[in-house]
């Protein structure tokens, strides 16, 4: 899982050079903008702002830290430029995944990365002097820079005036003040990228921002000796100061800041911390000579705020509130549209049915495509609801207090706030929820986190849960909406006890520290947040497109054929009887498969029928919809009056062979469990995969999901059984 | 020695004081260190967590949290 830079030994982490040649270059490839900060410093509205919300966001190779870009908005016509947005950082000494990026693309350790041409250090003028320390390490390389002075108008209310210019003489590059929420600075921000693009400043000498001991100094002047470029002072610094970046440079100049290290040592100068308090010395000094510091509020915005969201009783029933209001939002306002979406699919599907006559191709669009695939997408707005609230906590800043009050909870099992928040990014999709994280600085709590994340019930669970929830609980809204929240507890409560046990067993290790900022509130933008929903539902409306449309037709024909006597493909077109076609779907592939494994799944309360949806939903969760729709299709023959029904109302009428509905209360709870905690989705397979570099995780998880997915449903359902309910 | 030292959690809430010792392992103390964390900085308690665990503190204008286990190694001295 370590990262593995891809370093090509002895080259110059810098290559000045190559910025002479960069006319030459300019025909060929874009121009790239490295945008680069601390978290919450305004980053990503800036580069929303640059590039017009048009970003294409990859992953970097064998790691899945998102790699945004974006065309730089208003680029003379003869220089396209591309600003990549790193993820945010507080150091060039990585602690993290996210961080060790920052440092690999600015050092030029990355092969696919392009050359940084300009590089723009956001800088949140509310916070200087932590944001300088920063700044400053990235100044101290010796590219072309820009300090974005953003958030001036945040630093004024809290009576922090700070004068651009004298921090641009300070630091020795350009300063442009701005508000990247407003759009205020903006303009002058994207000429001074287009001139300094154009004609890089020359810049005299690179600054040294760090007051060192001269025992220290020197070290870094005769380690400085071996590496060239124009950054080698910088990195010499960072060298001696990090015994962890060993994997910078070649064996000689590892082993010269090795034994550097221990001369420090020996003269008692602690190089760990040195470096760090001769640089916060010199830019406090910098901060307080820039900053006219005006007496401001007493308690600002965000302090008041906190002061109830993290009070004792009140934060913790916000907390509550703010979950359940979610949950209900996305029950009761996501039904409308969804109606509408129903109508829809319905309404396609009775009029292409007329258009193609009766046989299997009108069965395989009809109710292979339109339905299947109908079946799923209908559930888009439920979706976005989602992703717009895990959206909305994570840019008001709530998601962060959200980490602070969960966190003793996430300790107790060994774990830090830190790991809340992919756990809470994982109700939307685990995907996101095991790329966040990469913030964790330990392996193996990361590990772990990965490990767990994917018991949270992600959006594709949403679905399911909701056919089931409609077809067989009786009451109202508030049953529902409880029936559906406590899934979702499940799953927390799952998780966390898998946590606690990885962490006692396989993946043993002490109780991480945690350091982590609470940044003030702030208040999202709509239309970024919007954006974002509908970037991330575009994802699933994708997926719904090609992985699903896929498995529907498959399903099809596996719910279809092969025929048997009676039912055979010559046989005259028109409705089958009821008994005809469950016969049919019995002696099919799905069928075979679903009574191969109904010994399996008997002692749950399922038929074979669920076992097919069961299998199919291996590829992702939201198949079953899909799959139930298909198979009670086929299953019901094709006269016209069934096949436009709504699937709650068709599976409600379900009956087993004495009578009883297959889909009783208990049954169906049973099911709802089981889907809590099956690993059932290839792409989060694949992605931890991805982030632990083998398969033996991906399939540990997938076979210990499998396990208590069994023993909770067997549990659930002999239980209940028991208490007489079923 | 104006004042006594004391560990960073027992000061009171909202009281004010400097960094006089950071008694974390080395190895350990890096981030906190670049947080802006160091002794001789001023450092306000501002509150615990509901569940008396973690603890936020003002540093250099902003807002961190640290587990309360880490926090007692960070010894202060008050300000009057």
């Amino acid at each position: 899982m370590e990262m593995r830079p891809q370093l090509e030994e002895g080259r110059p982490a810098i290559e000045t050079e190559s910025r002479t040649n960069r006319p030459a270059q300019a025909k060929t490839a874009p121009l790239c903008v490295v945008l680069t900060g601390n978290p919450n410093s305004g980053k990503t509205t800036l580069f929303n702002a640059l590039t017009g919300l048009r970003a294409r966001v990859g992953n970097y190779a064998g790691v899945t830290v998102e790699r945004k870009e974006g065309r730089f908005q208003g680029s003379p016509p003869n220089l396209p430029i591309t600003v990549l947005d790193l993820p945010g950082t507080y150091s060039l000494s990585p602690q993290s995944l996210d961080e060790q990026i920052v440092r690999d693309v600015l050092l030029r350790r990355l092969a696919e990365a392009p050359l940084p041409a300009l590089v723009v250090v956001v800088v949140d003028a509310s916070n200087l002097e932590r944001n300088l320390y920063f700044a400053s390490q990235v100044i101290e390389l010796g590219y072309p820079t820009i300090i974005a002075l953003n958030m001036t108008d945040v630093a004024e209310k809290i009576g922090q005036r700070v004068d651009a210019r004298q921090l641009a003489a300070a630091l020795g590059v350009p300063v442009v003040p701005m508000v990247a929420s407003t759009g205020s600075g903006l303009k002058e921000l994207k000429q001074k990228i287009v001139e300094m693009v154009r004609a890089p400043a020359p810049r005299a000498a690179i600054p040294s921002f760090c007051r060192l001991p001269a025992a220290f100094a020197a070290e870094v002047e005769t380690l400085a000796k071996m590496i060239s470029g124009a950054s080698n002072r910088a990195e010499a610094l960072l060298l001696l100061s990090d015994e962890k970046l060993i994997s910078a440079a070649t064996m000689e100049i590892r082993q010269a800041a090795a034994a550097g290290r221990q001369r420090l040592e020996k003269g008692g100068i602690d190089w760990r911390g040195a470096a760090i308090e001769g640089r916060y010395a010199s830019v406090s000094a910098i901060q307080q000579a820039v900053t006219a510091a005006a007496d401001g509020p007493e308690e600002t915005f965000s302090d008041r705020v906190d002061r109830i969201v993290t009070h004792k009783i009140w934060g913790m029933a916000i907390f509550l509130g703010i979950m359940a209001v979610m949950f209900l939002t996305i029950f009761s306002f996501a039904q409308l549209p969804m109606d509408l979406l129903q109508g829809l699919f319905r309404a396609t599907g009775d009029f292409v049915g007329r258009l193609i006559p009766p046989g299997d191709l009108q069965e395989l669009v009809v109710k292979g495509v339109i339905q299947g695939v109908g079946a799923v997408v209908v559930f888009l707005p439920q979706i976005c609801l989602l992703f717009l609230f895990i959206g909305l906590l994570e840019d008001t800043g709530y998601m962060a207090r959200a980490a602070f009050l969960m966190d003793r909870m996430m300790s107790k099992v060994g774990l830090h706030g830190k790991s809340f928040i992919p756990m809470l990014s994982s109700f939307a999709c685990a995907i996101p929820g095991i790329m966040a994280t990469r913030t964790i600085e330990t392996r193996k709590d990361r590990l772990v986190t990965i490990l767990v994340a994917p018991l949270m019930s992600c959006s594709a669970r949403l679905p399911v849960y909701t056919v089931l929830i409609a077809a067989c609980l009786p009451g109202g809204i508030l049953v529902q909406s409880a029936t559906m929240l406590s899934m979702y507890l499940l799953g927390i409560v799952v998780a966390l006890g898998m946590a606690w046990v990885f962490k006692k067993t396989l993946l043993k290790g002490e109780t991480p520290m945690l350091v982590m900022e609470l940044p003030p509130y702030k208040r999202p933008l709509l239309r970024i947040a919007l954006r974002h929903t509908w970037d991330r539902s575009k994802l699933f409306l994708r997926r719904a497109g090609t992985v699903i449309l896929g498995i529907n037709i498959l399903l099809w024909f596996l719910a279809s054929y092969p025929r048997h006597a009676g039912t055979q493909n010559g046989s005259p077109p028109g409705p089958q009887s009821a008994a005809q076609a469950g016969a049919r779907l019995r002696g099919s592939f799905a069928g075979m498969a679903g009574r191969a494994i109904e010994p399996l799944i008997a002692p749950l309360g399922f038929d074979w029928k669920i076992g097919i949806g069961i299998v199919s939903s291996f590829a992702a969760r939201e198949v079953f919809v899909s799959t139930m729709s298909i198979v009670y299709n086929v299953a019901e023959g094709s006269d016209e009056a069934t096949h436009t029904r709504d699937l709650a109302q068709v599976m409600r009428e379900q009956k087993r062979a004495n009578g009883r509905p297959v889909y009783s209360t208990l049954a169906s709870i049973t099911l709802m469990v089981f889907y809590v905690l099956a690993l059932q989705c290839v792409s989060t397979v694949a992605v931890v995969r991805r982030e632990t570099n083998s398969w033996k995780w991906p399939l540990f998880q997938w076979l210990y999901m499998g396990a208590l997915a069994w023993v909770f449903a067997f549990a659930t359902y002999q239980g209940g059984r028991l208490l007489g309910m079923g | 020695m104006s004042a006594e030292t004391q560990p960073l959690t027992s000061l009171k809430i909202g009281a004010a004081a400097t960094v006089s010792e950071i008694k974390l392992h080395p190895e350990h103390r890096g981030r906190l260190l670049e947080m802006g964390l160091l002794v001789g900085t001023q450092v306000q308690l501002v509150r615990f967590a509901p569940m008396g665990d973690p603890v936020e503190i003002k540093v250099r204008g902003y807002h961190l949290t640290l587990r309360r286990h880490d926090a007692e190694q960070i010894w202060v001295r008050s300000a009057d």
